[in-house]
Parts: structure tokens; C-alpha cells; sequence
């Protein structure tokens, strides 16, 4: 990722100042929010929205670790959080499927090492292949997944498995939603600081460096296909929990939820969040379930175009022209907002300042995609 | 070297159970291995087009699966609607060569526009960013998916194929439909043989292997080169259409479709390398066979595991990655 950030001594003094604290302050409020928030929003939106928007912000987390991080777009997350759903919900009791009654906790582990095992193998399989091959080859595994639980009726079938057994400490989502909402909040908030820890090891930095040359870095004696297929591993962990948090949420699973539309969703929350910062990724998911539940409310009907049932169309349109308008997503737009707001505070001003093109450096840059 | 060997060993074991379940009845080998082909001919008429553009554009046009889609639906309704032929026996009139071929046509060549269309509004301005490329072709693919259930529904249609022709033909002592024999696999060789001699003999062609290779020595060289990625597209967009048609008649046209054909498209091309016709050809054959064979003699003894033919598929594209990155027949860009 190309980040060009203008150097720090551009905003010193009290305009610097003043800004930091106006951060922490943000931070400091949103902590308490996010804590609060059962108490302070009614339980359909903990429930509907910002449950939902922690679950599928950290499976498109795992997308925006792999892109921002990785140099990887990748379609495959779904596939993987699927393997995770689905084998939890084969192990524990529940309605379809093994229904091996396992405990649910042992079973949560099964189905999180079995996907993260085989998002390794997938990695192994497209970790040679850069770019749009690489892009393809992730939804061709996803694709066949669906299929695959599709077809199986031993394990699956088009009906899915319904009345998945939650861990006690989740007890059921429908009844009392507070449980499940601290869970994906602690997950959600363990990941990203994971996932930063993990960039400044010495394993992140060797990722970084083949994102953005990989031949060098072959050069250099590392071994690139294995830090990709590592690094899609870890991918591949952070989306097994989404899965997990997706069962627990919904308590089934179905190949209908996990579909190219889903897919194509996860893509959508992490580019309108925007693919190159992992908090993108909740911002995205939060936007994603704000206008799943209110368009339709809302939306007028407009001929047969537009409705209270097109919310595809909606998404989609959101989608088209973050993409046409801004790659960066609404992280990006946020970021450039903030960059001139600096600038022009900037005691003095300097012309020969780079703009701050996260968005286009990052798409054209080879190595970035 | 290691992993040649082993697949060669797989490829050899897989021949051998095939030749083994077509000892015992060949006549059902045979509907199998045509089931296969026909599909495979179907397969490339959409991958022709995708890898076209890929080759030429570097333009991975994910939205082809909604040109093939939205193609069998403007055939099912001009049929309809122009000339009243529908599924239903009782009122629908039955369909006559004009009435399959003139909503062929039309839905064909408007896709084409539809395909330049889109080239020119959204993928003309950021030529070489192939990944947000990708991301727009994407968003507009939802856009079409959800519009045209809201247009058409998501009942299974089928285009209703001329009454004069007969329904089956006799081939190799089996009864086979003609349809997918005759029509299908013969638009597939036509089209394969006109797109090789446009390619190789044509000066449109020529251009088109230069641009290939090296699209801003081309376009120094004075070709209009921006007319030759338009030209590019229509073919490409108008070879979905036409095989939106094809399959409409043959299978259905239903929601989902897209995405299927796109998968299809996708995997062919991963197969035999993004950009070459020929490896469009070899990969649909591979993927139609696999498809068809894994459907049927994935039993043994009495485990039926025909559901899990899909595995075969990925096992399939796996296989050849791990040989060839690029595909069998594919070139670094």
C-alpha cells in the first residue's frame, strides 16, 4: 500500500495538538459507545445492525488483511467462513446435518482449525498466482464450496442446518441479543489489534515487502509463496471466526448464506469501507447493515427499478460509485477530506506537498494488485 | 518434476475407471461423453468471449455471466411477446425457425451494444487497472442480477426451440438430442473456426495479437487502438449473448445463471490460460467432461458419491495450477 502521507512537521504546534487530542477524544467516545451500547440503543439495532456489522466486518477484516497487507484481493473468505460454519454445526446438535453432539466450544475449535487448515491449503493453491488470476482463483474456491454443502446432503443440503447449539455463554441470540454483542466486540476489537501486531513482526514486514516486490523479495532469499500461503492461513483463521459468529448469530447455516451474492457482499462491505485500512472493514459492514435494514423500510418504489425489495440494486449502485469515485472506500474520502483540512491549516503552504493518492497509487501500483 | 509424475499417475487411474465403467454398457458412455461435449460446447461460446477480451484488454469482465443471462431473457421475451410462443402446450403457438432465429439475433446484437456500452462509460477511462476493472464489472453485475428478478422473476424459463426441428437424431447407435448435437456443438465449431481465421488472417486479427503482445507500440504505430478494444468488446459481449441464447434453449434461463456461467468461464480459462483461444477450447472440453463423467461413474460399489462431483472440479483446477500457474496455455501478461 502506497500510503503517502504528508510528514508529521507540516501539522506542528497547536493545530498539531489540537487534532491529536480531537482523536482521542473520537476514540474515547466510540470505546464507550461500543461498551454501552446495549444500554444505550434499543435491541433490534444491537441485534440487527451492530452485531451484524461486527460479524461481517471481521470477515471482510480478513479480506482487507490480505489486501492491504498481502497485495491479495480475495474472494475465497467466504468459502472459508462457510468450512468454519459448517463444521461446527455438523459437530454440535442441531437440526440437518451430523448432529454429532459435541460440545459446542470443542466444536467451535474443530471448526476454526479445519477452515484455517484448509485456507492454508488454498493459499498453497493460489499463492503463485498475483492479481486478477489470484482473484479468480478465491472465487472459484468459494463457488465450489457453496456447491459442495449444496450437493452433500450428508452434510448440508440446500435446506441447510438450522437450531445450531450455541455455547452456554451465548445462550439464544433472538431472546437476549447482549451476550453475542460483546462476543463478536471482543472478537472484533482482538483481531484488529492482532492483525496490527501481526504487521509490524518480522513475518508482516516480509509480507509487506513482497506486496509490494515480490521478485526482490525472492531475491532477497525469502520464500514467497510460502509467506503468501501463510499469510492467506491467517486470512483464513480471522474468517472462521466470522463464520462461527455467523452461526451463532442466525443458530443455522445454509448454502443459500454463504452464495456468490455473499461473496460479492463480503467484497462490497470491504471496498465501500475501503481495501486498504483494516478499520475500513466495520465501517464498511456498518454502513452494509444500516441500509439492509432501512432500505427496506423506506425505499419507494420506482417502476419496477428501485423498492423496498432491491436493496441488491442499492448496494450495488453505493458499490459502483465508491468504486468509479474513490477505491479508498469511505476510509479514503474520509482520509483526503482530513489530508486538505491539514494543508490548509499548515502554517505555511507548501506547494510542492504530494496529494495523497492512497487510492489511485494503491490500484495502479503492480505489486498492489 | 514430482508432481507431473503423480498427476500423470491420477490422469492414468482416472482413464482406466472410465474405460472400466465404459466396458460395461457403452451406450451410456457414450450419452455421457456426448452430455459432456455438448456442455463443453456451450462452455466455450461464453469463455471464447471472456478470454477475448482478457487477452486483448487485460479487462476481466466479471459481469459476462449477466450478459448471458440477460441475453436468454431478451430472447424469451421478444419470443413471447412477438410471436406468442411460449412452454404451454395449450396456448402458447409452437416456435418456428424465424421466431427462434430473429430473437436470437436481436438479443445477441443488443447485448454487443450493451457490452460496448459499458466498455465506454466505465472501463474506457481507467484502461490498466485491472483490479478495479474487475470491482466495476462486479458492481454491475449486482446491479443486473437484481434487476432482472425484479423484471422477469425468478421462475425457470426456456426458450422455446423451433417445432420443425426433430428432437433427437440417431448417432453411434444412440438416440441423441439434436438440439445440443447438431445446433450447440455446431455454433461452437463455427464460431471456434471464424474467431482462429479472424485471429490468424484477418488484419483485424493481426492488430488484435499485436495489441496482445504490446498495446502502446500498437497504438504508436497509428491504429486507432481505443476502436479496437470497442470492436473487442462487442465480439466478446455479443459471443455471451449468443451463447445466452444457446444455453436458453438448451437448459434454461433462470437466476443464478450469471454467476454459473461465470464460474464456468472463470474455471475454463484458469484451465487452459486467460487470453487463449485454444486453451478456451481444451479447458471447456476438460470441464464438460469432468462435469459429465464425475456426475455419473463416481460410484463405488454400492457408495454412490456422485454428490460430490463438484470436488472433481476443483481437483481439476487444482491439478493444473500446480503444473502450470497460468494455465495450460497461458502467457505472462
Amino acid at each position: 500500500m502506497s500510503v503517502a502521507r504528508p510528514s508529521t512537521p507540516l501539522v506542528a504546534g497547536l493545530n498539531g495538538r489540537g487534532m491529536r487530542i480531537t482523536r482521542w477524544v473520537a476514540i474515547g467516545a466510540l470505546v464507550l459507545f461500543l461498551a454501552g451500547a446495549p444500554s444505550i440503543v434499543d435491541s433490534f439495532t444491537l441485534a440487527q445492525i451492530l452485531t451484524k456489522a461486527l460479524w461481517l466486518g471481521i470477515a471482510a477484516a480478513s479480506l482487507i488483511f490480505l489486501s492491504s497487507y498481502g497485495g491479495m484481493i480475495s474472494l475465497g473468505q467466504t468459502g472459508i467462513y462457510a468450512v468454519a460454519g459448517f463444521t461446527m454445526a455438523n459437530l454440535v446438535h442441531a437440526a440437518g446435518g451430523k448432529h454429532l453432539g459435541w460440545d459446542p466450544v470443542a466444536a467451535t475449535a474443530a471448526g476454526i482449525v479445519v477452515a484455517t487448515l484448509f485456507g492454508v491449503l488454498c493459499g498453497a493453491i493460489a499463492s503463485r498466482s498475483y492479481g486478477i488470476y489470484f482473484l479468480m482463483i478465491t472465487l472459484a474456491i468459494s463457488v465450489i464450496v457453496f456447491y459442495f454443502f449444496a450437493q452433500v446432503t450428508t452434510l448440508s443440503g440446500y435446506g441447510g442446518i438450522r437450531s445450531v447449539t450455541s455455547p452456554d455463554l451465548i445462550g439464544n441470540p433472538i431472546l437476549n441479543p447482549v451476550p453475542l454483542y460483546y462476543v463478536a466486540l471482543v472478537a472484533s476489537v482482538l483481531i484488529y489489534l492482532g492483525i496490527r501486531y501481526l504487521a509490524r513482526t518480522p513475518f508482516g514486514l516480509a509480507l509487506q515487502g513482497i506486496r509490494d516486490d515480490p521478485a526482490r523479495m525472492q531475491a532477497l532469499g525469502y520464500n514467497v509463496p510460502l509467506h503468501r500461503a501463510l499469510a492467506f492461513g491467517v486470512g483464513a483463521f480471522v474468517a472462521s471466526i466470522a463464520g462461527i459468529l455467523s452461526v451463532w448469530y442466525t443458530t443455522q447455516i445454509s448454502p443459500g448464506g454463504i452464495n456468490v451474492t455473499q461473496t460479492i457482499n463480503i467484497l462490497i462491505i470491504a471496498v465501500v469501507g475501503g481495501l486498504y485500512r483494516l478499520e475500513g472493514a466495520w465501517i464498511g459492514a456498518l454502513v452494509f447493515s444500516t441500509i439492509d435494514n432501512y432500505s427496506r423500510v423506506w425505499m419507494p418504489n420506482v417502476g419496477d427499478w428501485l423498492g423496498p425489495d432491491r436493496f441488491e440494486t442499492i448496494i450495488g449502485v453505493i458499490f459502483l460509485v465508491i468504486v468509479l469515485a474513490s477505491p479508498g472506500g469511505l476510509v479514503g474520502i474520509w482520509e483526503s477530506l482530513w489530508d486538505r483540512r491539514k494543508r490548509r491549516l499548515a502554517p505555511i503552504s507548501a506547494p510542492g506537498i504530494p496529494a495523497m493518492e492512497v487510492v489511485d497509487d494503491a490500484v495502479d501500483h503492480p505489486a498492489a494488485v | 518434476m514430482a508432481p507431473r509424475i503423480l498427476l500423470g499417475l491420477l490422469g492414468l487411474a482416472v482413464v482406466a475407471w472410465i474405460g472400466n465403467k465404459a466396458s460395461q454398457d457403452m451406450r451410456i458412455f457414450w450419452i455421457v461423453t456426448l452430455n459432456g461435449l455438448t456442455l463443453a460446447a456451450l462452455f466455450f461460446v461464453v469463455a471464447a468471449g471472456f478470454t477475448l477480451i482478457f487477452g486483448l484488454m487485460r479487462v476481466v469482465n466479471m459481469a459476462h455471466g449477466s450478459l448471458y443471462l440477460l441475453a436468454g431473457y431478451i430472447a424469451f421475451t421478444l419470443q413471447g411477446n412477438w410471436y406468442g410462443v411460449s412452454s404451454n402446450l395449450l396456448s402458447g403457438t409452437p416456435a418456428t425457425v424465424v421466431s427462434w432465429l430473429v430473437p436470437l439475433v436481436i438479443a445477441t446484437i443488443v447485448i454487443g451494444f450493451g457490452g460496448v456500452f459499458m466498455q465506454q462509460v466505465f472501463l474506457r477511462w481507467n484502461q490498466g487497472q485491472d483490479l478495479r476493472q474487475a470491482l466495476i464489472t462486479i458492481a454491475i453485475s449486482v446491479i443486473l442480477a437484481d434487476q432482472m428478478v425484479a423484471h422477469f422473476g425468478g421462475i425457470a424459463e426456456s426458450i422455446q426451440q423451433p417445432a420443425v426441428w426433430p428432437d433427437s437424431v440417431s448417432f453411434l447407435g444412440i438416440r441423441y438430442g439434436f438440439f445440443r448435437l447438431v445446433v450447440v456443438v455446431g455454433a461452437a465449431i463455427v464460431i471456434g473456426a471464424l474467431l482462429f481465421l479472424a485471429i490468424k488472417r484477418t488484419r483485424f486479427g493481426m492488430i488484435i495479437r499485436a495489441g496482445v503482445d504490446d498495446r502502446t507500440m500498437v497504438s504508436a504505430l497509428g491504429v486507432n487502438i481505443q476502436l479496437v478494444f470497442a470492436g473487442a468488446f462487442f465480439i466478446g459481449a455479443l459471443l455471451a449473448g449468443l451463447a445466452g441464447v444457446l444455453g436458453g434453449t438448451m437448459i434454461a434461463v433462470q437466476p443464478g445463471n450469471d454467476s454459473a456461467f461465470l464460474l464456468d468461464s472463470l474455471i475454463v480459462v484458469i484451465i487452459g490460460g486467460m487470453g487463449s483461444l485454444g486453451g478456451a477450447a481444451i479447458g471447456s472440453i476438460a470441464l464438460g467432461l469432468v462435469n459429465s463423467y464425475a456426475d455419473v461413474y463416481l460410484k463405488f460399489g454400492t457408495n454412490d458419491l456422485t454428490n460430490y462431483a463438484i470436488l472433481l472440479t476443483f481437483i481439476l483446477v487444482v491439478a493444473v495450477l500446480a503444473v502450470r500457474p497460468l494455465g495450460l496455455f497461458g502467457r505472462p501478461a
